[in-house]
Formats: C-alpha cells, structure tokens, sequence
C-alpha cells in the first residue's frame, strides 16, 4: 500500500452529517429542554426516560428500528415515498433522521441540566418585564448556560462523528453518500488494509481530542471568570 | 382602586391551610405586609403577579386580572416585582438590565440618578454588592411604571445602613410614581417608616389590618418591651444558673434558679421582657 493516497469525501460526509444533526437537535432541543426544565407535569420523567433511550441501546436496536419505520414497507416511509417521492433509507436523509434520534440525549440533558440551574427568580422577572417565554428563552435562559449551551452542541457534534452502528444499519456504505469516517475505517479492516485504517483512525482520534478539549478549556475559563469576578 | 378576594390550598410547614385574603387596596397606598414565615405572604404576592394560580378574584382599576375562568397573564399584569434575592440578568449590564423591561434611555437615566446608580450603569451584576443589586432591582421594577409594585422582603439581605438608603429611596419613587405598593417585611421600624397600612396575615388568613402606626404602637404596648433571642449557652455554679441569650448583636446573661431553667433548652428562641424599670437611650 505505498500508493496510498487520502481519500477525505468519509470525513467530509462524517462532518456535514455531523453540522446538521447538530444544527437540527438544537432547533428541537431547545423547547423540549424547556419544557423538561419547567414542567411539574406527570409526563415528566416518561418523557426523560425515552429521550435518554439512545444512551443505554446497542445502536444495532435503534437502527433496526429507524431501518423499519423509514422503508417503504411502513407507513412512514411509504407516506414520504407516495408524496413527496422521497426515498429515506439508504442515503444522506436516512442518515440525518437516524443520527437526530441517536445523538438526542448529548444534546438534551446539558440544555435542560443548564436551564435548571437558572435563577428561578430571574425568569420569572423576565415574564414579569413583560417577555414571552421564547424571548426569556432566547435573552435570558440561553445566554446565561453558555457553558452548557456549549458541551451540548459540542458534545452532539462529536458523538454523531463517532457513530457508526445506527449509520452503517441505516445508510449502508454507499461512497460519498452514506460512507462516513467510521464505517471506511470498519471496511479498510475488513479488507486487512491496515496502513488506511490507523492514518483514518489516528485522524479521528486527533480531531475528537481537539474538540474536548476546546470545550473543556473553555468552560475552565469561563468557570475562572466566574470565580474572581 | 384594586379588589382582592383570593383562595388557594398551600401545603404548609406544619399542616395543610388555606390562603383566603379580601382587601381593597386604595392608589397609591404603601401596604405592608407583615406574619410569621411560612403564613402566606409570597405566595400572596405571587398570586397578585400571576406566578401561581389560585381561585377567586382580583380586579385592578376595573381591569380584571383573575376570576373564575379567567387569569391574565403574567406579561399583561404590568406590575413590578421585586424579590427577596437578587435576580438581575446575568447577561446584560445594569443599563442592559433596565432597558430589557422597556426601551426608554430617559426613565433608566432618572430611575439610576435617583438611585445614584448612574456610575454603574455599564457595570454586570456580578460586580455589584448586595444592596447596590437589589437597588436596580428596585429600579427594574418600576420601569414598566407599574400600577402595583410587589417588594417580597427586598432588605432581609442587607446591612442597616444599606437598609436606610433603599428605604429612603423607595419613599422617593413611591412619592414620585404614585406607585400602588405591597411589601412584605417582618422590621418594624421599616414598616412604621414606609408604609400607610399594615396587614398580619397568620395561616393565610388577615388577623389585624389599619393603620401601621396604631397597628404597631399597640403591639408594642400590649407586650412591653421585649427582644427576641436565642439560647446559646445554659451554665451552672452552686446551684445558680447562668442562661446565656444572644440578642441582636449582643450577649447578655440572665440568673434563674433550678426549677427556673427547667423550662429552657439550649438554642431555644425565647422572648426576653423587661419587668418594672424605665429604659433610657443614649446617643452613640
């Protein structure tokens, strides 16, 4: 193998997939977080039990799953398929759709671990000032967990990199389709092509590390700050 | 005018109770609030902002804000709310703080020279000591030019000296706002110094209302003199005891015999009475 040359469409694939999945949960996080964080509802725990769900499956249960309500032979994939001529597995959607339902959890519990350690006092002052919840929301609440804020997206972006079970049952291995980083390194082994899969590897190893730590120091600094304001 | 008949089940400390409070509040009437803790007198304030439900009716200058199967919101009761702790945004700045409730650079620039706050109007709360916080909480409150303002024991946190300036302050807006107010306060030279009117509320329900200073130079009159302090320390020398009782900031030792102190634990709080001698004061 001198001939190797870097093939980088895996990482690219890994790190859009990644961006929206990340930029997606947010966008459903943040309200069911909220919610989470303020309810005094029954549902409650119901609800953290399901979101914590992808935590503790083996990624093959909820592929599995994803796979079976996504093909045409269910009613949601066949709804997709009939109107909008969308196909969902086996390609970059699927893959979008199955990474929201795995990475969840990384996303959800530090909004809502950081929306309850508010000032209770303070978001009330803020409806009191006459603002709806989703500008308390946006104003107050979310810039005062930024370090939360930020181990939430960082966290979602990095475990969607690293996923590979959910991705391979959904997406398959398609190139520059569905054949993110992890899946290539899987097939490099498979196939005893060693030298590909350490450079591959040692590249995620790299880039994880460089993202945790970013997120470590950051929220060292802003704990600092804090302290000897 | 605001007409107030409310009822709300509250799991008390000791036992489950009932709020059940009327009043009638006149404008611009300084109302104290005023009961043991855990008598009703937050969730009371609370209810009056729409924070808690409860059943009944409250209707302020004919608007109603609840009755029974109807509760305006939080964010269209307009009132002004000042709470026991700090809660300033944490994000913004002072001036940040202020403009947040309403966009108008003229009331922040009054309501910071009233409170002579200007110098700190760029400064985050974090930086600020307790009492300067709870200053432009005060000044929070009334951006909005409220037409009923709820103080929950705004100086419990603060020093004496602290204490004075923020009553003085809130004497100056109550004056200049025409500002409808409710405070809850357990000090009474606090109570006889700002309000009009007091109210005891014990176990959710009023038992004293009128005038604050009737109200307060009866109490006093009806008991003597009296302090309340805290055992600290029970000592014993040749069958005499010695009861150690922290008042305020000071110490002071009371002689019992044996069957005496019997009645007495260590740490206990107790009312300590003057019995037949004149008090004087003295400068300081």
């Amino acid at each position: 193998m001198n001939n190797f040359t870097l093939d980088l469409a895996p990482f690219l694939l890994s790190f859009k997939l990644a961006t929206l999945t990340t930029f997606i949960l947010f966008l459903v996080s943040v309200p069911l977080a909220w919610y989470l964080s303020q309810t005094k509802s029954r549902l409650k725990p119901y609800l953290e039990a399901f979101t914590a769900l992808p935590l503790v499956l083996p990624p093959s249960v909820l592929g599995f799953y994803i796979l079976w309500a996504l093909s045409q032979n269910s009613i949601i994939g066949k709804f997709f398929y009939d109107t909008f001529d969308i196909e969902l597995v086996f390609n970059f959607k699927g893959l979008v759709i199955a990474s929201c339902f795995y990475s969840l959890p990384f996303m959800v519990q530090p909004l809502q671990n950081g929306f309850e350690s508010l000032n209770k006092n303070m978001i009330e002052a803020s409806y009191i000032s006459g603002k709806t919840q989703l500008q308390t929301i946006m104003k107050v609440a979310l810039p005062n967990i930024k370090p939360a804020l930020l181990t939430a997206l960082i966290v979602t972006f990095a475990h969607t990199v690293g996923e590979f079970g959910v991705v391979l049952m959904v997406g398959g291995s398609i190139p520059e389709e569905t054949k993110v980083a992890s899946v290539a390194i899987y097939e490099f082994v498979e196939v005893m092509d060693y030298e590909s899969a350490h450079i591959y590897s040692a590249i995620m190893i790299i880039l994880s590390f460089l993202v945790l730590l970013s997120v470590y120091l950051f929220n060292h600094k802003q704990k600092f700050k804090r302290a000897y304001i | 005018m605001i007409q107030i008949d409310i009822q709300k089940k509250l799991n008390g400390i000791k036992s489950d109770m009932s709020l059940d409070v009327k009043l009638n509040i006149a404008h611009n009437e300084f109302l104290a609030l005023s009961g043991k803790s855990g008598s009703g007198k937050t969730t009371f304030l609370r209810v009056l902002a729409g924070l808690e439900e409860a059943e009944g009716k409250i209707v302020v200058d004919g608007q109603v804000w609840l009755d029974e199967n109807y509760s305006l919101s939080i964010q269209k009761r307009k009132i002004g709310f000042v709470f026991q702790n700090a809660s300033l945004f944490l994000n913004m700045s002072i001036e940040e703080n202020l403009l947040f409730v309403k966009d108008d650079k003229e009331l922040v620039k009054e309501l910071l020279e009233i409170t002579e706050l200007s110098s700190l109007a760029k400064r985050y709360p974090q930086t600020l000591s307790g009492g300067q916080q709870q200053r432009v909480n005060l000044c929070r409150a009334m951006m909005n030019k409220p037409k009923l303002l709820l103080m929950d024991e705004p100086f419990s946190a603060l020093d004496p000296l602290m204490r004075l300036k923020l009553q003085n302050e809130i004497l100056i807006l109550h004056k200049k706002f025409q500002t409808t107010t409710i405070m809850v306060s357990h000090d009474l030279s606090e109570i006889y110094h700002l309000s009009s009117r007091m109210v005891v509320i014990e176990d959710g329900k009023v038992i004293e209302d009128g005038k604050s200073q009737n109200i307060l130079v009866k109490q006093e009159q009806k008991e003597g003199i009296s302090f309340d302090g805290k055992i600290i320390d029970i000592k014993e020398n040749n069958n005499e005891y010695f009861v150690v009782i922290s008042i305020g900031q000071q110490l002071v030792e009371i002689t019992m015999n044996e069957k005496e102190v019997q009645k007495f634990r260590c740490y206990e709080i107790v009312k300590v009475k003057s019995r037949s001698f004149s008090l004087i004061i003295e400068k300081k």
